[in-house]
């Protein structure tokens, strides 16, 4: 049987929602058996490949970086699942997006700095004016909120995406 | 004299009322889910929410059951996909309209709103949020007001005025600008009228209203306390 292609991606998030990923304990197992995890900040690829059959996103859109990522992502990815609260309501990196980028970097790097009072710009993407979920920017195919989404629920759902089946509406789904 | 009895259906179900009752009133003595959300029991109803609207025989728009009065031989519908529509389009408004960060609310766990979105299966919006710079007023020696988690349902506006009797809590302004304002739109901590009784915010279905001191998903609050105490004064009076 040919195995389901699985990236997963890491934007403005905590990296929570892939903890949970592998959270799933022995489960992890058998669905390895039955996926080829291509990309992500589990393996080791630099580029995002073509052709993935199913990419999870953690994270809000925070930066013009995460968009021309995220938009490489959709382009090359069959079925797109916001992972998590952040990529699905902005959630935290959102409680930023009344505050002016300029105001809250400097609050942050030089007010609220012992040492090294600068903003940093150097090997960092400039920041969006404000933090917002993936969906507002390319399509997506399914949602799973949750802070982080439980591990049985994202077990489940790509169990389910290895067997051909997209299954939304049964879902136990629960923001926060 | 007694209510006189009235004759309705709910859901095609034959059922009998009593004159003055409300829709809501009368499909929850008969044991008839219908979703609420600015609604509790003993309060006087406003129908802000809009969760609970129905389908009534005769009638194109759809009615909100906590503020009609039920008439003889009238037929409500509760479930049908166009009320699953609306009522999902009403609560996917409320989340968009202010910032409710679930991750960080004291409320987490035990949000009548979140608990709501639950149960529709509400997964993700389709509008854009709206992300409004809101203030959160500490002033109050033992309780906090955080306008970003407000859902304007306003049972803490009727709980103070209808069972605690002070009258502290109000609406200002209008649409998307409307807040809930303590006395003369002065901080709560400033406020002469409020007796610090905490109504208010057991009243609260989100974590709008808390008392100071909770971490996340802490906020646990006692609703059925508020209804038993109207209850009680009804038996009294």
């Amino acid at each position: 049987m040919k195995k389901v292609k699985v990236a997963t991606v890491w934007l403005d998030g905590c990296s929570g929602c892939h903890m949970s990923l592998l959270d799933m304990d022995a489960a992890i197992i058998s669905l390895a058996q039955k996926i080829d995890l291509v990309y992500g900040p589990l393996v080791d690829t630099q580029e995002f490949p073509e052709d993935v059959d199913v990419t999870l996103v953690e994270g809000a859109v925070s930066s013009q970086d995460d968009v021309t990522k995220l938009q490489k992502i959709r382009q090359r990815t069959h079925l797109l699942i916001s992972l998590g609260d952040c990529a699905v309501t902005g959630n935290v990196p959102a409680m930023r997006n009344s505050i002016p980028v300029n105001k809250l970097l400097q609050r942050i790097y030089v007010e609220g700095a012992q040492e090294g009072k600068v903003v940093p710009t150097d090997g960092v993407p400039a920041l969006l004016k404000q933090a917002r979920p993936l969906r507002e920017f390319v399509k997506v195919d399914l949602c799973l909120p949750g802070c982080p989404p439980p591990a049985k629920t994202i077990a489940a759902v790509i169990s389910d995406l290895v067997d051909g089946k997209k299954r939304e509406a049964a879902l136990a789904v629960k923001f926060g | 004299m007694p209510n006189k009895k009235l004759s309705i259906r709910i859901d095609g179900e034959l059922i009998s009322a009593l004159e003055g009752q409300t829709i809501l009133q009368a499909a929850k003595v008969n044991g008839k889910y219908i979703p609420t959300l600015c609604d509790l029991e003993g309060l006087t109803p406003v129908g802000a929410c809009r969760l609970c609207i129905v389908e009534v025989s005769g009638i194109d728009r759809l009615i909100p059951a906590c503020t009609t009065p039920i008439q003889d031989g009238m037929s409500v519908t509760t479930t049908s996909a166009r009320l699953t529509h609306n009522r999902r389009i009403s609560l996917e408004l409320l989340f968009v309209e202010r910032n409710h960060v679930c991750a960080a609310c004291v409320s987490n766990g035990h949000c009548e709103l979140q608990s709501l979105a639950s149960a529709m299966g509400i997964s993700t919006v389709r509008f854009a949020y709206n992300y409004p710079k809101l203030g959160v007023d500490l002033s109050h020696p033992r309780f906090l007001l955080d306008h970003n988690r407000c859902i304007l349902c306003t049972r803490c506006v009727r709980v103070c005025a209808d069972l605690e009797g002070a009258h502290v809590w109000e609406m200002t302004s209008r649409g998307i600008h409307a807040r809930i304002m303590s006395d003369l739109n002065q901080r709560w901590g400033d406020s002469r009228s409020c007796t610090n009784c905490g109504k208010c915010v057991q009243a609260c279905p989100t974590g709008a209203l808390a008392e100071k001191g909770c971490a996340v998903e802490e906020m646990v609050k006692r609703t059925d306390n508020i209804s038993s105490l109207i209850q009680r004064r009804e038996v009294q009076a």
